[in-house]
C-alpha cells in the first residue's frame, strides 16, 4: 500500500531536484532502453509466443449501419486448420476510451458504423485465420444512417457529459451580440477539419493467455490499468484476476487508451478454446475499428478596438461521435484562456453519426481548435494592419480572462519574442504574395502553442535493494515519450545514484497504479509520485544514519553528512521499499496551469502545381522544468509534425453513403514522410512550476502540436494571398487563388 | 479448390543473419511473417503489411526490401540480414548506437526498419544510385540531408523522430569505418 503521498493543494516550493550534487535532470540524457529499441530486443505487444497460441482475425461489418441477420461459418469451418467462429455477445462494438472501468457498448449484431467488429475467426496459422475470414457469409439488412456530419448540422445537440468537468460544453459573459455590432474590426469566419487517425506505428495486438481462471493479456495499450479494468467487467472478471502488460507500446496518440476490440476477442477466444490466441489487427483495421479524431465545423468571430484589443472573443464548434458516446471534441479548450477580452463565447455541440468511435488524439481540443483561432487571429492583424505578434502581445491576459484565478505560469510572450529572433521574424514577408523565388512564393507565418496542465493520481514503488541497485515500478508506459528514462533520472538524483544503477519497470498492472500516458500528464504524476518515494527514502537513510534528513547528501552512492560517509548499501539493509503516490489538490482549482509556446514556420509554394513544401521552423516553448531535454525535444518535433500533417496532408474521408473510410491505409493517409519534414528547431524557455507538482514541470507530449498547423497556415496565406478554411490545405484549394502563369 | 493447395506445406531453407533455419511452411507465408511468427525474430516489424510504412525492411543480399511484400518461399537462395544481424543491445553497430546518441526514434517500433533501410540506401548511395533529387554527381563526397530525406522517404515514423533519424545516419556515413 501507499507509504507516502503528494497532495498538491498549494505550491510546493523546494523542490530536491535543484538540490542534487550531480544532476541528469534537465541534462540530454539518451534512453535507458535506447539499445533494446535499436536492436529489435524490445518486445511489443504481438510478439508473445506462449506455447500452443493461434491466431485470431477479426470479421466486420459490411454495412455502416443496420442489423447483421445471419453468419454462415460452414465453408470457413471446413478450411484447414480453422479452429473456431466466434460471435459473443460480450464482444465490444465500440472501442474503449480513457474514462472510468464501464464496458465500451457491446453486441455483434447491432451495426452502428462500417467495419466494427462482429466476431472472430481463429486458426492454428494465420493464413488460414486470414483465408477463412473471408469465406464466412454475411448477411444483414440495413438501415439509413448519418455519415455526413456536414449535411447533418441542423441535428446537433449540447454533449451530453463534461468529462469530469474537463471540457467546458458552453460558456458567456458580457454580450457577444452587442460586441459584434460594435466592434470596430470583426473577423466572423467558419472553418472545417476533417476526421484523422492516429497512426501509430505499431498496430493494436493483443495475446490472451488464460490459467486457472486468470488472464493474462499482452496488449498494446497506453493505460494497461483503464484497460485491464474495461475488459475485467466485459468478461465478468474481477480486475485482481486480470494482468495486462504493456512494457513496449509502439506509439499510441491517444488511439491506444481504452480496451481495443482485439482485446476483447482474444481474451473470449482464449477462453473458449482453452489455449492462448493472438489478435492482431490489420493496418485497414486500424484505421476502421479503433478510434479517430472526430471532424469539426467551428465558427470563430473576433472582434477588436482600433487599437488592437480584442472586445469579442467567440468559439463555436459542432463535431461528430456515435449515439450514446460522451466524448466530444472539445475545441474551444484553449480559447478561454489565450487572450484577453470581455465578451466571450465558447460553445460545442454534437452531431450523432455512424462513424467510428471518436476519441482523444494528441491534444484533444487544442489540435484543432488553435488551428483556426490562430488563423483567425492573423485575420484579424491583417485587418488592422498590425503584426501578428503585435497583436497577441497586446491582448495578453494578467490573469484567466473567464476564471478568477492566477496563472501558475505564463511566459507565451518570451516565448514570442524569442522565438522571433531566433526564426528572424523581422525580416519577413509583410505582403502576402510578394516574396517569391522563381516558380516558389515564399511565406512565413506564426501561430502561439498553449495546453494545459492537470494533476492526477499516480503511484510508484521505489525499492533501494541490497546490493545498492534501485528499482523503480509502476504500471506506467513509456509510449515513445521517455518514461523509462526521466524515472531513472529522478530516481539516480534523488537517491545519489549513478543512472547505470537504477532499473524501471512500467506497464505491467500487478504494479503500483498510474495514470496512464494520456493528456500529457504521465511524466509529472509518474514522476511526482517516484519523487514522493524518493524522498521518504531519503527521509528513511538518515535515519538509519543517524543523522538528520536535511544534513544529508547522496551522490556516487554514498551517504555523507557532517561526520559522516556511508555507502548507501550500508543503510538498506535487505532492502528499502517506498510507495509513492500522488494525490490532486486545490492547486487545481486555484490556479490555471498551461504549458505555452510559439511556433515560427516558412513555407513555399509552387506558383503553378501549388505544392506546399516546408522550409524552415523554430519553435519555442516554455513548461516547466524539462526533465529530459533530450526526449523533450524529440517530443516537441513530433507535436509540431503531427501539427504539419494536420494543416496539409491528413484526412480520413468517410464516404458519405456508406461511411466507409476510403483511405483506410498508410498510402492512401498521408501522414508526414521523411522528405516533407526540414530541421525542426526546438527552444525550451527556463521555467519553474511550483504550483504544478513537486517537479515543478508542465506537460511537454502534446504542446508541440497545439497551433503548429496554423503557423503552417498562416505561413500558406503569406506566401500566396490565399485563405483556405477546410483542412488539409492540400493543393486543389490553392490553385484557384494563385497568380495567373507568365506565358 | 486453390485455397486447399495453397495451403500444403513447402519445406524450405532459410539463412539469416549467417544462420541456415529448416522451415515447412503455408506457401502464403511472406518473409516478414516468417520472421516474426516462425523464426520468433521479431526486431523486424509489421507496420501495415502492404509496402506503405517500412516498418518490416530487412536486406536481402545486401539490398533493403519491405519484408511484407515478399513470399518466404521465394527467399532459398538468399542471404537476409535483420535487425537481430547488425548488432546486439550490448553490442551496437555504430548506425544503432548513432540512433540511441541523437534520439533518432521514440517509440521504437519504425526503428529496425530505419536502421536496415538506412544501410541498404547507403550502400545505394556508394554505387551511384540516382534519386528523385536527380543524378548524382559522381564525386559527391558525402551524402547529405536532403538526399537522406528523399532516399529515406519509404520509412514512416509516426512519432516524427525523422529530423534526428536524419542525423543519426549523416553521422554514421561520415564516420563510416571510424566507429566500426
Amino acid at each position: 500500500m501507499t507509504d507516502v503521498s503528494v497532495k498538491m493543494d498549494a505550491p510546493f516550493e523546494q523542490s530536491l531536484l535543484d538540490r542534487s550534487p550531480v544532476p541528469t535532470i534537465g541534462k540530454e540524457i539518451a534512453r535507458i532502453d535506447g539499445p533494446r529499441k535499436v536492436s529489435g530486443a524490445a518486445r511489443y505487444a504481438a510478439e508473445h509466443f506462449p506455447d500452443g497460441v493461434v491466431h485470431g482475425v477479426l470479421l466486420r461489418a459490411p454495412v455502416g449501419c443496420g442489423r447483421i441477420t445471419a453468419v454462415d461459418a460452414t465453408a470457413a469451418l471446413a478450411m484447414p486448420g480453422v479452429l473456431a467462429v466466434i460471435r459473443d455477445e460480450r464482444m465490444i462494438r465500440n472501442a474503449g476510451d480513457f474514462g472510468g472501468d464501464a464496458a465500451p457498448v457491446q453486441g455483434v449484431d447491432e451495426v452502428a458504423y462500417f467495419g466494427q467488429p462482429i466476431g472472430l475467426v481463429v486458426a492454428d496459422s494465420l493464413e488460414r485465420a486470414r483465408a477463412a475470414s473471408l469465406c464466412v457469409r454475411v448477411s444483414f439488412e440495413s438501415a439509413p444512417g448519418v455519415f455526413d456530419m456536414m449535411a447533418a448540422r441542423d441535428s446537433a445537440l449540447p454533449p451530453t457529459d463534461d468529462i469530469f468537468g474537463l471540457f467546458l460544453i458552453h460558456t458567456e459573459q458580457g454580450d457577444v451580440e452587442r460586441a459584434a455590432g460594435e466592434a470596430k474590426f470583426l473577423v466572423d469566419t467558419i472553418w472545417e477539419t476533417p476526421s484523422q487517425n492516429h497512426a501509430a506505428m505499431e498496430p493494436h495486438a493483443s495475446v490472451a493467455i488464460w490459467q486457472e481462471g486468470r488472464l493474462t493479456l499482452h496488449g498494446s495499450y497506453q493505460s494497461p490499468v483503464v484497460t485491464r479494468d474495461q475488459l475485467a467487467t466485459v468478461m465478468g472478471l474481477p480486475p485482481s484476476q486480470v494482468r495486462v502488460l504493456s512494457p513496449f507500446v509502439g506509439g499510441g496518440f491517444g488511439g491506444k487508451l481504452g480496451v481495443m476490440p482485439e482485446a476483447v476477442a482474444a481474451a473470449i477466444a482464449a477462453q473458449q478454446l482453452g489455449r492462448p490466441v493472438k489478435v492482431v489487427m490489420s493496418r485497414q483495421q486500424v484505421f476502421e475499428t479503433t478510434g479517430r479524431r472526430p471532424m469539426t465545423h467551428q465558427r470563430v468571430r473576433l472582434g477588436a478596438n482600433r487599437d488592437g484589443r480584442l472586445t469579442l472573443v467567440q468559439h463555436e464548434t459542432i463535431t461528430d461521435q456515435l449515439e450514446g458516446e460522451v466524448f466530444f471534441e472539445p475545441a474551444g479548450l484553449a480559447t478561454h484562456l489565450l487572450y484577453a477580452g470581455e465578451n466571450r463565447m465558447v460553445d460545442h455541440k454534437v452531431v450523432r453519426t455512424n462513424k467510428q468511435l471518436a476519441v482523444s488524439m494528441r491534444a484533444p481540443g487544442e489540435a484543432v481548435g488553435l488551428l483556426t483561432l490562430e488563423c483567425a487571429m492573423d485575420e484579424l492583424a491583417e485587418r488592422l494592419g498590425l503584426d501578428p505578434i503585435e497583436l497577441r502581445l497586446l491582448n495578453e491576459p494578467e490573469t484567466h480572462p473567464e476564471m478568477d484565478v492566477p496563472f501558475s505560469s505564463r511566459a507565451l510572450v518570451d516565448c514570442f519574442r524569442q522565438g522571433a529572433a531566433r526564426f528572424g521574424w523581422e525580416t519577413r514577408n509583410t505582403r502576402p504574395g510578394q516574396m517569391r523565388d522563381g516558380d516558389w512564393l515564399i511565406g512565413q507565418g506564426v501561430a502561439a502553442a498553449a495546453r494545459g496542465n492537470l494533476f492526477g493520481p499516480s503511484r510508484v514503488r521505489a525499492t533501494i535493494q541490497g546490493d545498492g541497485r534501485v528499482l523503480v515500478e509502476t504500471e506506467m508506459t513509456d509510449i515513445g515519450t521517455g518514461t523509462y528514462t526521466i524515472l531513472a533520472q529522478i530516481a539516480a538524483d534523488l537517491l545519489g545514484m549513478p543512472l547505470e544503477q537504477v532499473e524501471v519497470r512500467l506497464g505491467d498492472t500487478n504494479d503500483p497504479r498510474s495514470a496512464g500516458s494520456g493528456g500529457s500528464w504521465g511524466a509529472t504524476t509518474s514522476g511526482s509520485a517516484l519523487y514522493a518515494a524518493c524522498a521518504e527514502l531519503r527521509a528513511r537513510l538518515a535515519a538509519a544514519a543517524g543523522v538528520p534528513v536535511e544534513a544529508v547528501t547522496l551522490a556516487n552512492g554514498v551517504l555523507t553528512a557532517p561526520g559522516i560517509s556511508r555507502p548507501i548499501s550500508e543503510l538498506v539493509g535487505n532492502g528499502l521499499s517506498v510507495e509513492g503516490a500522488t494525490e490532486p489538490g486545490e492547486s487545481n482549482q486555484r490556479f490555471n496551469q498551461t504549458s505555452y509556446g510559439a511556433h515560427f514556420c516558412e513555407v513555399r509554394v509552387h506558383a503553378v502545381t501549388g505544392e506546399v513544401r516546408v522550409l524552415r521552423w523554430t519553435s519555442v516553448f516554455a513548461a516547466g522544468r524539462i526533465l529530459n531535454l533530450q526526449t523533450a525535444i524529440s517530443q516537441a518535433i513530433g507535436g509540431v509534425v503531427f501539427g504539419i500533417g494536420g494543416a496539409l496532408t491528413e484526412e480520413l474521408v468517410h464516404d458519405p453513403r456508406t461511411g466507409k473510410i476510403v483511405n483506410r491505409d498508410l498510402g492512401e493517409y498521408h501522414v508526414p514522410a521523411h522528405a516533407d519534414i526540414p530541421a525542426i528547431d526546438i527552444q525550451f524557455l527556463e521555467e519553474r512550476d511550483p504550483v504544478a507538482n513537486p517537479l515543478h514541470a508542465k506537460g511537454v507530449g502534446e504542446l508541440g502540436v497545439c497551433g503548429a498547423g496554423a503557423a503552417v497556415a498562416n505561413a500558406v496565406y503569406n506566401a500566396t494571398g490565399v485563405r483556405v478554411r477546410q483542412f488539409p490545405i492540400t493543393l486543389d484549394k490553392l490553385l484557384p487563388g494563385l497568380p495567373p502563369v507568365a506565358g | 479448390m486453390s485455397w486447399i493447395e495453397a495451403d500444403s506445406g513447402a519445406a524450405l531453407t532459410l539463412s539469416v543473419n549467417g544462420m541456415r533455419h529448416d522451415l515447412k511452411l503455408d506457401a502464403r507465408v511472406t518473409l516478414l511473417d516468417a520472421l516474426r511468427e516462425h523464426l520468433q525474430l521479431t526486431g523486424t516489424k509489421k507496420g501495415c503489411d502492404h509496402g506503405q510504412c517500412g516498418a518490416c525492411t530487412v536486406l536481402v543480399n545486401g539490398r533493403r526490401i519491405n519484408s511484407c511484400l515478399s513470399l518466404a518461399v521465394m527467399h532459398q537462395a538468399d542471404e537476409i540480414t535483420t535487425i537481430e544481424g547488425l548488432g546486439t543491445a550490448e553490442n551496437l553497430h555504430p548506425l544503432q548506437a548513432a540512433f540511441v546518441a541523437k534520439d533518432g526514434f521514440q517509440c521504437g517500433y519504425c526503428t529496425s526498419g530505419q536502421i536496415c533501410s538506412a544501410i541498404g540506401m547507403l550502400g545505394e548511395w556508394r554505387e551511384g544510385w540516382p534519386s528523385h533529387l536527380g543524378d548524382r554527381a559522381d564525386a559527391a563526397p558525402a551524402i547529405d540531408a536532403a538526399e537522406i530525406r528523399e532516399r529515406m522517404s519509404g520509412n514512416l515514423c509516426r512519432c516524427a523522430a525523422y529530423p534526428r533519424i536524419v542525423e543519426a545516419i549523416e553521422h554514421y556515413a561520415t564516420h563510416e569505418g571510424a566507429d566500426a
